[in-house]
C-alpha cells in the first residue's frame, strides 16, 4: 500500500511540525510513505471564495501529483473535504475520480483503513477537542449536535489511546471556530468574536491544550490565544498521536 | 452598508452581543432537547424533503388543484406575480369592502412585499397582532428574526417602549406585566378591526385549505372576529393532502422552537357564516427560483427559522445585519436570486460550516448553496477588486511549485524581518485581534528535502 503524503499549504509554510508528525506517525504504523515534491495546496482559498475557476489549475497539479497512490493522506479534515467534494467541477477522468475517491483525513485513514487500536502515545494534559466543520460535518468525523443518532467520533476513538490524556466536556462540543479561510479577513469581526468564544468554552472546562484535524481552525484560535496571552495552547492531533509531548 | 459593516458594528457592544448569543443558543438547545427525543428524527426530515421535492416538481398541478378545491369551497383566490400586484390585490379586497382597520398574524410574505407601509400610505390602519411583531411594528423597525421578531430587544427596552406607546408604567419589565398590557391593548386593536390577514404556513391542494400555526392564538382571534379574512402565501407553501400535515407541524414547532407543537394549528377552509374568505397566491420570484437546478430546493423551507438560531454568525451580528425580510442562512440564500448584485456579500456571510443544512427540517443543503452563489457572485463580477485580483494571484502562485515555494520563503522572510508597525498595518485585517502565525526555521518540505532525500540544503 502507497501513501501519497498531502501537507496542505499553510502547513507547510508555518507548522513544519505537524506535516513531520503526520509522515513520522504513519511510517511508524508500518506505512510506506511518499511525498510529491510539486504540490501545493488543494485550491480550497480561492473557490471558497467563489473563484472557483482561479483553482482549477491547481486542482489539477494535485490530481498530477497524486493520481497513482493507493491513498491520499493528509492531516486536514478540511482539504480532504475539498478535493472529494469540490473537485467534482473537473472533468472525471479516471485520475480524478481515483484521486476524489482515495484522498482521506489523518484520522479516517488511521480509524477506518489501518484501524489503528493502540498507539504508543502519552500525552498528560487536560485536551479539549475542537471539532473542524468539514471534518465533522463534510467528512462524517464524528456525530454532529444537530443530527439524531449514535454518537461517534473518530477524533476521540484515537485519543481515548493516548495515555494520561484527559478529555474535556465543552458547552458547545461543535460550534465553529470562525476561521473559514478568507472569512477570516472580510469578516474580521465576528470571525475573531467566534473563535474568542471557542476559546472561552475550553477555558472554562479546564483545557490546557487544544487540538483539531485541521491547522488552519488552530491557526485561527492561536493567533487570539498570543494576542489574549491566554493560558491555552495548540497541538494538530498527530502530534499528540505521534508521542509529543 | 454591507454585512461585515453592520456585523462590526454589531459586535462593538460585546455583551450585548454575548447576551443575543445566548438568547438565540437557548431556543437551538431547546430544539435539541425535543427533536433528540424523537428517535424517527432524521427519516422524518427525509420524508418532509422528498414531500416537498414532489411538491415543487409537480408545483403547477398542485396549485390548480388547491385554487379549484378552494373556490369550491367559497373562497375567492387571487394570484400576485410579484409584491406590487400582492399589495395592490390586498388593498383593492380592503377598499372594496370598505375596511378602515386590519389586524394582521404574522407574515414573512407580506414583510417581503411591504404592505404594511403600503396600506398605511393608502390609509389604512394596520396593527400587527404576534407580540414580538407588534414591538417592532410600535418601534418602526424590521423584524430581525422570522419567527422571533424582536429577539434583538431586551426587555428593558421593551418596558421603555411600551411606558411610551401603551402608557405603562415608567421602568416596568416584568415579562407578565408587560404582555398583559399588551394583550389589553391587542383585544381593543381586535374587536374595531373590520377585517384580518394572516400569514399561511400550510396550503393543503387535497382541501383547499390553509393552515396557520402560531402561539398566541393571534390568528385565530382575528378571523373569528372580522367579517372578512384574507390569506396571503407565497406559492411555495403547498403540500398536497392533509395526511402530509403532521409530518410537517412535528418538524416545525420542535425546530422552530423546541415545543413538540405550536399552541395553535389553525385550519381556515372557507369562509365564515355572513363573511368573506380570500388567499392571495404570490410568486414575486418564486418561479424563477424554481428555474434555477442548483437553488430550487431552498424554497422547500417551512420558515421555522432554526438555520438562524445555529448559525455562529448570525447570533454575532443580529437579524438587521442582512438587511434582507428573512435573514440568516435562508436568506442569504434566497435573497441573491432577488438581487444579486444588491445581496452579493450575504453568501459570503458564512464559514460555510454546515450546521445550517445539518439542522434544517426539510434537508435544505444551505451551505452548498452558499458555496455555490459565491461562484456566480464572483463569476458575475460582485466581488471586491482586492478579493478578485488576490484570487487571480493566489491561483498563478498555487498552481506553480516553483513559484509557490519562492512565495512560502518570502512570506516566513517577511514575517520574520519586518517591523511590527509594517505587519501589523491598518490593512491587515487578520492582525486586528490576531497575532499572525511565528515562522518557523524552514518549510516541511524543506525539511523532507534535507532530512529525507538527504539533499544538501
Amino acid at each position: 500500500m502507497r501513501i501519497g503524503l498531502f501537507i496542505p499549504c499553510y502547513i507547510d509554510q508555518f507548522y513544519p511540525q505537524v506535516g513531520i508528525a503526520t509522515l513520522e506517525l504513519l511510517e511508524r504504523l508500518g506505512c510506506e510513505v511518499a511525498y510529491p515534491l510539486d504540490q501545493t495546496c488543494c485550491g480550497q482559498p480561492m473557490a471558497n471564495t467563489g473563484c472557483e475557476q482561479d483553482a482549477l489549475a491547481t486542482y489539477r497539479l494535485f490530481v498530477s501529483n497524486f493520481k497513482d497512490y493507493d491513498y491520499i493522506v493528509t492531516p486536514s479534515g478540511s482539504c480532504a473535504y475539498h478535493v472529494r467534494h469540490h473537485y467534482d467541477v473537473l472533468e472525471q477522468t479516471p485520475a480524478v475520480a481515483r484521486v476524489r475517491e482515495r484522498t482521506l483525513d489523518l484520522s479516517e485513514f488511521l480509524v477506518d483503513v489501518l484501524q489503528v487500536h493502540s498507539l504508543e502515545a502519552r500525552f498528560p494534559f487536560r485536551v479539549g477537542i475542537h471539532q473542524s466543520c468539514h471534518g465533522l460535518r463534510g467528512l462524517r468525523l464524528g456525530q454532529d449536535t444537530e443530527r439524531v443518532g449514535n454518537d461517534f467520533s473518530k477524533i476521540k476513538t484515537l485519543l481515548r489511546q493516548v495515555r494520561d490524556l484527559e478529555l474535556v466536556e465543552l458547552d458547545r462540543p461543535d460550534e465553529c471556530c470562525g476561521f473559514g479561510g478568507t472569512f477570516a479577513i472580510h469578516e474580521a469581526a465576528v470571525s475573531a468574536k467566534m473563535g474568542k468564544d471557542r476559546l472561552a468554552d475550553h477555558l472554562r472546562h479546564g483545557a490546557e491544550v487544544i487540538t483539531a484535524g485541521d491547522m488552519s481552525c488552530l491557526m485561527h484560535l492561536e493567533g487570539i490565544i498570543r494576542r489574549q496571552q491566554l493560558p491555552l495552547r495548540v497541538m494538530h492531533l498527530a502530534e499528540i498521536l505521534n508521542g509529543a509531548v | 452598508m454591507k454585512h461585515a459593516q453592520k456585523a462590526t458594528r454589531f459586535i462593538a457592544d460585546e455583551p450585548r452581543t454575548d447576551w443575543h448569543d445566548q438568547a438565540l443558543w437557548f431556543v437551538r438547545q431547546k430544539r435539541d432537547l425535543a427533536v433528540h427525543s424523537v428517535p424517527e428524527w432524521e427519516s422524518l426530515r427525509e420524508l418532509a424533503s422528498q414531500i416537498k421535492l414532489h411538491t415543487l416538481a409537480n408545483l403547477a398541478e398542485y396549485l390548480e388543484a388547491f385554487e379549484a378545491k378552494a373556490q369550491a369551497n367559497g373562497v375567492q383566490v387571487h394570484w400576485a406575480a410579484n409584491a406590487e400586484e400582492h399589495n395592490r390585490i390586498v388593498y383593492g379586497i380592503l377598499q372594496n369592502a370598505g375596511v378602515r382597520k386590519l389586524v394582521k398574524s404574522k407574515s414573512i410574505l407580506t414583510e417581503e412585499c411591504g404592505l404594511n407601509d403600503f396600506l398605511e400610505a393608502n390609509g389604512i390602519e394596520v396593527t400587527d397582532t404576534d407580540l414580538g411583531e407588534r414591538i417592532i411594528q410600535l418601534r418602526d423597525e424590521p423584524p430581525s428574526h422570522i419567527v422571533l421578531p424582536a429577539i434583538h430587544l431586551k426587555k428593558e427596552e421593551v418596558g421603555e417602549l411600551f411606558h411610551q406607546k401603551l402608557n405603562t408604567e415608567k421602568g416596568a419589565t416584568d415579562p407578565k406585566y408587560l404582555t398583559e398590557a399588551a394583550r389589553h391593548h391587542l383585544r381593543e386593536r381586535f374587536l374595531q378591526a373590520d377585517a384580518a390577514l394572516t400569514g399561511v404556513n400550510f396550503a393543503i391542494a387535497e382541501t383547499g385549505g390553509v393552515v396557520v400555526c402560531t402561539n398566541e392564538g393571534n390568528a385565530d382571534m382575528g378571523v373569528h372576529l372580522a367579517p372578512l379574512q384574507i390569506h396571503c402565501m407565497g406559492l411555495e407553501k403547498i403540500i398536497p393532502r392533509q395526511a402530509d400535515l403532521g409530518v410537517f407541524t412535528r418538524l416545525l414547532a420542535r425546530s422552530a422552537t423546541g415545543q413538540p407543537v405550536t399552541m395553535f394549528t389553525s385550519h381556515c377552509h372557507r369562509p365564515k357564516p355572513g363573511g368573506a374568505m380570500h388567499i392571495v397566491i404570490v410568486d414575486n420570484g418564486r418561479s424563477e427560483h424554481l428555474g434555477r437546478p442548483d437553488f430550487r430546493n431552498a424554497l422547500k423551507c417551512i420558515r421555522c427559522g432554526a438555520c438562524m438560531n445555529t448559525c455562529p454568525i448570525y447570533r454575532r451580528s443580529g437579524g438587521h445585519s442582512y438587511d434582507v425580510a428573512v435573514p440568516g442562512p435562508i436568506g442569504s440564500i434566497l435573497s441573491p436570486g432577488i438581487d444579486l448584485k444588491k445581496h452579493s456579500d450575504l453568501p459570503f456571510a458564512s464559514t460555510l460550516c454546515g450546521s445550517c443544512s445539518d439542522v434544517c427540517p426539510v434537508k435544505i443543503d444551505i451551505h452548498e448553496q452558499l458555496y455555490k452563489w459565491r461562484q456566480i457572485a464572483a463569476g458575475e463580477g460582485h466581488l471586491p477588486v482586492v478579493k478578485k485580483w488576490g484570487m487571480a494571484l493566489a491561483g498563478q502562485v498555487l498552481s506553480s511549485p516553483q513559484a509557490y515555494n519562492l512565495a512560502g520563503k518570502l512570506a516566513r522572510r517577511a514575517l520574520k524581518i519586518l517591523p511590527r508597525f509594517m505587519l501589523y498595518n491598518p490593512l491587515n485585517d487578520w492582525g486586528k485581534s490576531r497575532e499572525l502565525p511565528i515562522a518557523p526555521a524552514g518549510s516541511f518540505k524543506e525539511w523532507y528535502r534535507k532530512n529525507k532525500m538527504h539533499e544538501p540544503e
